[in-house]
């Protein structure tokens, strides 16, 4: 971080957080907004490793590896939620599933 | 040097994220976070953690997007749903949204001084610090992250092969193919029945 500081690592990683919002919110097909999601912690993940490097501890970098355990337990729950929609026939579009809206 | 790399990582990781968001197809949106997961790990390790940059390689772009990619060659052509396709005004808001919370944490951001970067010798970031970090300070987190991973395996387990329909067992196959025979057999005695019945009657 000699010639690169900080602010410039905080606002790519705000840039790539905003990129998988839009994403999430735009997207109606369940396989991309968890893609988008990825992108979100993703971008949560260089925020925590920066600031680690700024401090000099390595508390953010052991942060950014539960990060990743929790991403990747997201993505189990998630993709056994879309194999079990494609096994009863219905249709991959997060808008259609509202049997629980009030 | 240092810049250089940075920026060509930067462009690569804002490109791919974009890439993910509007590609229709999501096995090219994968193939894309693919792309911005490693070009992350490049700027992980300019800010010298090693170790996270290795495990984000070996346990993200190896482990999760094989899932991913498994999953949506399962799911095939169904799960294509174009970008755009939700009423125009979503979108624009969405956008709007979105951009409004960029600018804010970019003034935040931009406007805090967060003095200088302290000077770190070779161990940081290596696998042994880490790993120390991890059995010692937050063995808390470790182990509970853990027992949340194995519930969730169990969970993406269940549902996954919750819902499946009943097999049919080989005798049930054999006794639904002799009852269908059997009835095809019946049909076309009595078609032939009624073919002469009719004749006879068409004849007298």
């Amino acid at each position: 971080m000699t010639s690169v500081g900080l602010p410039v690592y905080l606002g790519l990683s705000a840039i790539l957080m905003t990129i998988g919002l839009i994403g999430v919110l735009l997207r109606r097909s369940p396989l991309t907004t968890l893609l988008s999601l990825e992108v979100m912690l993703n971008s949560v993940n260089l925020t925590l490793v920066a600031f680690a490097r700024q401090v000099g501890g390595t508390d953010g970098q052991v942060f950014a590896l539960v990060v990743m355990g929790i991403a990747a337990a997201e993505v189990v729950v998630g993709l056994g939620l879309v194999v079990a929609m494609t096994r009863r026939e219905m249709v991959l579009d997060t808008d259609e599933l509202r049997t629980l809206r009030g | 040097m240092e810049a250089v790399v940075f920026f060509i990582a930067a462009a690569a990781a804002i490109a791919s994220a974009v890439a993910v968001v509007a590609q229709r197809n999501p096995f090219v949106s994968a193939l894309a976070l693919l792309g911005n997961l490693v070009s992350l790990a490049v700027l992980m390790l300019l800010l010298e953690a090693q170790f996270v940059a290795a495990a984000q390689i070996i346990v993200y772009a190896g482990a999760i997007m094989v899932m991913f990619l498994f999953v949506i060659a399962y799911v095939g052509p169904r799960g294509e749903i174009g970008p755009g396709d939700r009423r125009p005004w979503q979108t624009v808001l969405a956008i709007v949204a979105g951009a409004l919370i960029a600018v804010q944490i970019l003034v935040v951001v931009l406007t805090t001084d967060f003095g200088q970067a302290t000077s770190v010798d070779d161990a940081f970031g290596s696998p042994a610090a880490v790993g120390e970090a991890f059995v010692t300070k937050y063995v808390l987190a470790f182990e509970v992250v853990s027992i949340v991973l194995f519930m969730a395996a169990v969970a993406g387990v269940l549902y996954g092969a919750g819902a499946r329909p009943r097999r049919l067992t080989t005798d049930e196959v054999v006794a639904q193919e002799q009852r269908s025979a059997e009835e095809r057999r019946r049909e076309a005695s009595q078609a032939a029945l009624r073919a002469v019945r009719d004749q006879e009657g068409g004849a007298s």
